[in-house]
């Protein structure tokens, strides 16, 4: 019973929040509930028995993904107000073809049998004694290793395409260069002059 | 009262939805486009933890790690990208996108 009420308490915190990553006005409050979100579906996961998947949620969601979109947020710096928000013009389309979708994978997956209690979650139940970090490890260094290797090539890559994208060199900020420093020649930005002496007197 | 598959399902229908009224919805502001996309893709998670856990079968939740990593990666790109057009635009509004050349 205790389980059934902590799933309905998340899945109605990551409802209500997500429509209002959608619907609020300012792009920091979307964070934010994104944030709020992506906490509880970590609950969620927990529930299903993945409490791997549930911490690496939190701490690659709201950890990496959401304090990139809080920093381009704030170093953008636009007026939310002047974004003129044409609610009106998108809203019916939006909801019509959201109505649609929801409707067809509603449709696709209605049968009574789902919720019935042969199909219950069986994730709590523990069958080995190994735990779930255990289990994702041993699948993922082994019968899983090139998708794993693929996974980590496709994060670099993502790292260069954003270094590459966003640097720049800007003309009025100067910069070290190493080589140029280390190839200066002595003789020619060492002048010796010959200084006539005079005696005082 | 046990949790059911459909109860899952049914929360990850409700939320795919959502992320694609986000994505009409929005079409002002590129932010929050990508935050409706964060959104299908957790749905997807969702639909993938939840399988796993009914079948006894710890490959969704690989997969889930695996759509984990492209989301992460997908947001720097789409971050990385508005950056740069928005230095050279000032805006970052969808409806005039369709202006730049090339």
């Amino acid at each position: 019973m205790f389980p059934v009420l902590l799933f309905y308490i998340f899945s109605l915190a990551i409802i209500a929040s997500a429509l209002m990553v959608i619907f609020s006005k300012q792009p920091i409050n979307s964070v934010l509930f994104l944030i709020f979100s992506f906490i509880n579906a970590a609950g969620i996961f927990l529930l299903a028995g993945a409490e791997f998947l549930a911490l690496i949620m939190v701490i690659v969601y709201v950890g990496a993904v959401a304090v990139l979109f809080l920093f381009v947020i704030m170093m953008l710096d636009f007026n939310p107000d002047t974004i003129k928000k044409e609610v009106g013009k998108h809203l019916y389309v939006g909801l019509f073809i959201g109505f649609i979708l929801f409707l067809e994978i509603i449709l696709m997956m209605y049968s009574p049998e789902l919720f019935s209690y042969e199909y219950q979650i069986v994730g709590n139940t523990v069958k080995t004694s190994l735990t779930n970090t255990e289990i994702l490890g041993n699948l993922i260094y082994t019968e899983y290793f090139l998708q794993f290797q693929i996974s980590g090539f496709i994060l670099l890559v993502a790292m260069i395409g954003a270094i590459v994208l966003t640097l720049r060199h800007r003309d009025y900020v100067r910069r070290q260069i190493v080589s140029d420093q280390v190839a200066r020649d002595p003789k020619l930005s060492i002048e010796l002059v010959d200084i006539k002496l005079k005696i005082r007197k | 009262m046990v949790i059911e598959l459909g109860h899952y399902l049914v929360l990850a229908s409700m939320l795919f939805t959502i992320g694609v009224i986000g994505v009409f919805l929005n079409r002002e502001n590129v932010i929050i486009i990508l935050m409706s996309l964060e959104l299908i893709l957790l749905s997807i998670s969702i639909n993938l933890v939840a399988f796993s856990s009914f079948l006894n079968d710890s490959s969704g939740q690989i997969f889930s790690l695996f759509i984990l990593t492209v989301a992460a990666g997908e947001a720097a790109i789409g971050l990385a990208i508005l950056v740069v057009y928005f230095r050279n635009v000032g805006n970052i509004e969808v409806d005039q996108i369709n202006k730049m050349s090339g």
